[in-house]
């Protein structure tokens, strides 16, 4: 049991309740000139009062600040979440977008306003293009997600342009793909067929070409892919899909591993996002905002989805924004205005700071300090795929831990009693008690040993058979373990007035 | 490099740990003809400094809002945002986290976005809430995605309302999807027109108010039609602040309300990032899109925060979830959470007031100038008007005068014909010298 205080409290962690028990609707933390009173709505004024419950300033800065330390965060710590790339945010960056010049442009100004902005962006897109080896470049998508869908939705155009839209329905994935793949490939009306994998952690060729036919649209693969390895066969699997008159759409979560050393181009990738917040820095913010710029072929580059910024013969950059208004054929558009402009800004400064020889570096030193910790604690657990090296991310499972009632949810609560974010539970769905950790390239030697030892000590109690520590545990986070299936079997997702008086009476 | 902290030494003894010669021996599976034997051509790292003075460069070419006097809205809002929104969004353990997925280590976000779902249905009128979605447009399309889910019917109805981005967005994305789209011509007061374009086969009919136009619309009389013939109505959005003060659409019979919350807490960062917000009824929460933080308790009974209903996502669901979406626009929706708990009722039913007050006295100013018809008959903080100078070339000749006056229809719409309205925005951030600006800038050039 958590010690008992009589604030509820403990040390440093307040006890904070919901805004909703403790703001009012007569607070509030701005000061607003009284209005007149002026209606012309024609009678459509608001006829139940407002109940949202409002602070003073001094209220809001501390319930927020509160809540925070409740957060773990990479400021704090390692978050190696494989496929997260959860890597240091510079701060740089963030005074960089809130310049005036980007955060004050609204994205309907006449474009001789926003010169610089759209400067921005073709820069970025150059970068992208450079570094990838590829034609073109879709900015708007907004998340990862959202580019796997721009880069599909191009796939179909494509298709369609040739007439086998209809035909060609079969998306090849592999079974170690990220949920977002097949949920795209089904949201552009495709038919999901999955390829599974080989037992050392690769897509199976052999079953791949068996899948291979006329009515394939593409085959979706992340590389490196989701068990940490360069698919060796890429290279191989790319000339098939083309020769079988498909796509080959590469997802580009784990592109920091190969980022200025390998073009995705150049192993015959015709689409792929790229995860800014990922890759470029970004910061994830609690989940978001993203950004997911998608860079095409030249098969595919004619159906990026608008805007499109084209350069005019005075040097002047413009916005072309309608489909018709294109020299090529759009299939559409993926959102409103023209992109995550907060985040290309990031992006552009990170990349920038790095150059092409330090992005090149900052690449090897997260495929380095992967393999240093696969290294580490190879003996310590089972590695599915450990007798080779790895990329970015050193994937681990709980075979070893299991005889001794321990399993990977176990330890990775254990792990946040040691004060740090575990690695990605469960996933690749390939590998059974998956543990996928990515340190990235922002890790000392030190934070990793230091790891490593928490890692190797809890491996030791596990086998000395404490399976009642890893089940307690966690002790010593904000909150003990907390019960996912009543949160889904009962929901409540949100507060209601009538459980103030209720959770009143009960007190 | 300032952001690596491996030094050379570091490297060799890692790489002596390995067991390998090199950092190349790690990339043994890449195909050789595909190792980059040089360095991309861009250029080499630089010092902050350098960074700095270049972005400097490019923010200076262009012409921040407040330099000017500022009317465009049609989508994206020039609000005042409070010193400690971004101050606290700025916060290491908001800012550097990532998804709670470890929730007994990230109650902090958890219960922020609680407060969220809740903030967003108590000022939609509407039951729940997500946990955001992308942006306005993607949500709203992702509201047509989900109706046809809802009803198993494929027919959208679009009112000539809806902002064109956030048609053309559902276009691509629901379109995707095999829905069919029909979308109604622009009309500055036609949300109602979708009404006789119901029919069994329609699963949801979509209208906004305040509509791009800025015309807000009594929706109770389509929600009821379309009920009748077993469609649902989405109602649209991009100007969250006006539900201060204008009723708002869940309380007339919204079965899905979606749209743009950027105008609370947000700034305007040339289109992004921003955020979707995404509300319905209790009865459809397993059909909606995105993450929801729910309530549960931990292993001593106490109160704590998951995310929940998960079935529904991609990561466990597949290609059977209802939306990719994975990411969404978690630290935006924590600046609108932020905005709105200094804002209260109290305060944004001020402000909200104040944002109409200014566009009357907007409207006003401008309909004493000779040529121009206002032509929205009731609105919010926004609203068209026609004048007898193309609409792109005044608002470009205006802009070199230091004002900008609105957002030309046919920029947003170049097969509606409206080439001559211009969709005109006020602010509490506007003074009484920007109205006067405008008036003599825009009598000026007529």
């Amino acid at each position: 049991m958590t010690p008992h205080t009589v604030s509820g409290s403990r040390g440093l962690l307040q006890a904070e309740p919901l805004l909703f028990e403790i703001g009012d609707v007569h607070r509030t933390g701005v000061d607003l000139p009284a209005p007149k009173g002026v209606d012309r709505l024609g009678g459509l004024k608001r006829k139940a009062a407002l109940d949202l419950p409002g602070l003073t300033e001094p209220e809001a800065v501390r319930h927020y600040v509160r809540l925070s330390q409740k957060n773990y965060a990479i400021d704090l710590g390692l978050f190696p979440l494989g496929s997260c790339t959860m890597k240091h945010n510079p701060r740089l960056n963030e005074r960089l977008a809130r310049l005036d010049g980007f955060a004050d442009l609204h994205p309907l100004q006449p474009l001789s306003t926003v010169q610089g902005a759209l400067e921005l962006m073709a820069e970025l897109a150059h970068w992208l293009m450079e570094l990838t080896g590829l034609d073109a470049v879709a900015l708007s998508p907004k998340a990862g997600a959202h580019g796997e869908l721009c880069g599909m939705l191009a796939i179909r155009a494509a298709l369609e342009a040739r007439g086998e839209a209809e035909t060609r329905r079969r998306v090849i994935v592999p079974s170690s793909a990220h949920g977002t793949n097949p949920a795209t490939a089904a949201a552009c009306g495709f038919i999901v067929d999955e390829v599974g994998a080989t037992e050392d952690g690769h897509v199976d060729l052999e079953e791949f070409k068996q899948k291979l036919g006329d009515d394939v649209a593409a085959v979706m693969l992340t590389n490196p892919n989701t068990c940490g390895l360069f698919e060796r066969d890429v290279k191989t699997i790319a000339d098939l899909v083309h020769a079988a008159g498909g796509y080959f759409y590469c997802d580009g979560a784990n592109y920091n591993a190969i980022m200025g050393r390998v073009r995705p181009g150049d192993l015959g990738v015709d689409a792929m996002h790229i995860n800014l917040h990922k890759t470029f820095s970004t910061p994830h913010g609690g989940g978001g905002p993203g950004a997911g710029p998608t860079v095409l072929s030249q098969a595919l580059a004619p159906f990026a989805p608008v805007p499109h910024l084209v350069r005019r013969d005075d040097k002047s950059l413009a916005l072309i924004e309608h489909a018709d208004d294109a020299s090529s054929a759009p299939f559409g558009r993926m959102c409103a205005f023209h992109g995550q402009m907060g985040m290309f800004v990031r992006a552009l400064a990170h990349m920038m700071s790095h150059g092409a020889d330090g992005l090149k570096q900052a690449a090897e030193d997260a495929v380095l300090n992967a393999n240093y910790v696969l290294a580490r604690l190879k003996g310590h657990y089972n590695a599915p795929f450990g007798d080779q090296p790895c990329m970015h991310e050193a994937l681990l499972d709980d075979s070893t831990l299991r005889a001794n009632g321990v399993e990977t949810i176990d330890l990775a609560k254990a792990l946040l009693d040691e004060g740090y974010h575990p690695f990605t539970t469960y996933f690749p769905l390939v590998v059974h008690g998956a543990m996928l950790i990515e340190p990235t390239e922002t890790e000392s030697k030190r934070e990793l040993d230091r790891f490593a030892d928490v890692m190797i000590a809890l491996a030791e109690r596990a086998a000395a058979g404490d399976s009642a520590f890893f089940k307690a545990a966690p002790q010593h986070a904000p909150t003990r373990r907390l019960d996912e299936v009543k949160a889904a079997r009962q929901p409540k997702l949100r507060w209601k007035p009538e459980e103030a008086s209720a959770r009143a009476a009960a007190e | 490099m300032r952001y690596l902290p491996l030094s050379d030494a570091d490297r060799r003894d890692m790489l002596s740990a390995i067991g390998a010669g090199s950092v190349d021996d790690l990339y043994f599976n890449v195909p050789k003809s595909a190792v980059l034997s040089r360095l991309v051509d861009l250029p080499r790292a630089q010092g902050e400094l350098d960074v700095e003075r270049f972005f400097k460069s490019l923010a200076a070419r262009n012409t921040p809002a407040g330099k000017t006097a500022f009317f465009l809205g049609a989508g994206a809002y020039r609000h005042h945002v409070p010193a400690s929104v971004d101050h606290l969004i700025q916060r290491s353990e908001f800012l550097t986290t990532y998804t709670p997925y470890q929730p007994e280590i990230a109650q902090g976000t958890l219960q922020t976005l609680f407060e969220f779902q809740t903030q967003v249905a108590m000022l939609t009128g509407m039951e729940v809430a997500n946990a955001s979605m992308w942006d306005g447009s993607t949500a709203v399309a992702e509201a047509a995605i989900m109706a046809a889910r809802v009803t198993k019917r494929k027919t959208i109805i679009v009112s000539g309302g809806l902002h064109p981005h956030y048609l053309d967005t559902t276009r691509t994305m629901a379109g995707a999807q095999g829905l069919h789209i029909v979308a109604l011509p622009a009309a500055i007061d036609g949300e109602a027109d979708v009404v006789a374009r119901l029919g069994d086969d329609v699963a949801a009919v979509i209208v906004q108010s305040p509509n791009v136009f800025g015309t807000v619309s009594d929706l109770s009389p389509i929600a009821r039609a379309a009920h009748a013939k077993g469609a649902l109505m989405i109602a649209a959005f991009t100007e969250a602040v006006a539900f201060g003060l204008v009723e708002p659409p869940g309380a007339m019979g919204a079965d899905i309300v979606a749209g743009e919350g950027q105008s609370i807490g947000n700034p305007l960062s040339f289109g992004g990032p921003y955020v979707g917000l995404f509300a319905t009824r209790e009865k459809f929460i397993r059909q909606m899109p995105g993450r929801l933080a729910g309530e549960t308790v931990d292993a001593d009974g106490a109160r704590g925060w998951v995310l929940t209903l998960s079935t529904r996502e991609q990561h466990i669901r597949r290609e059977k979830a209802t939306s990719n979406i994975c990411t969404n626009a978690g630290l935006c929706s924590l600046a609108f959470t932020i905005h709105m708990t200094l804002l209260g009722a109290a305060g944004l039913s001020r402000l909200a007031q104040i944002n109409h007050e200014k566009a009357c006295a907007v409207a006003d100013a401008l309909a004493a100038i000779p040529g121009v018809e206002i032509l929205t008959p009731r609105f919010f903080n926004e609203f068209a008007i026609r004048t007898p100078r193309g609409g792109a070339d005044l608002v470009d000749v205006l802009a070199q005068d230091g004002v900008i006056a609105g957002a030309p229809f046919v920029r947003l719409s170049p097969q509606s014909g409206m080439d001559d309205v211009v969709v005109v925005c006020a602010t509490e951030s506007n003074t009484d010298e920007d109205i006067a600006e405008l008036s003599r800038a825009l009598k000026g050039a007529l």
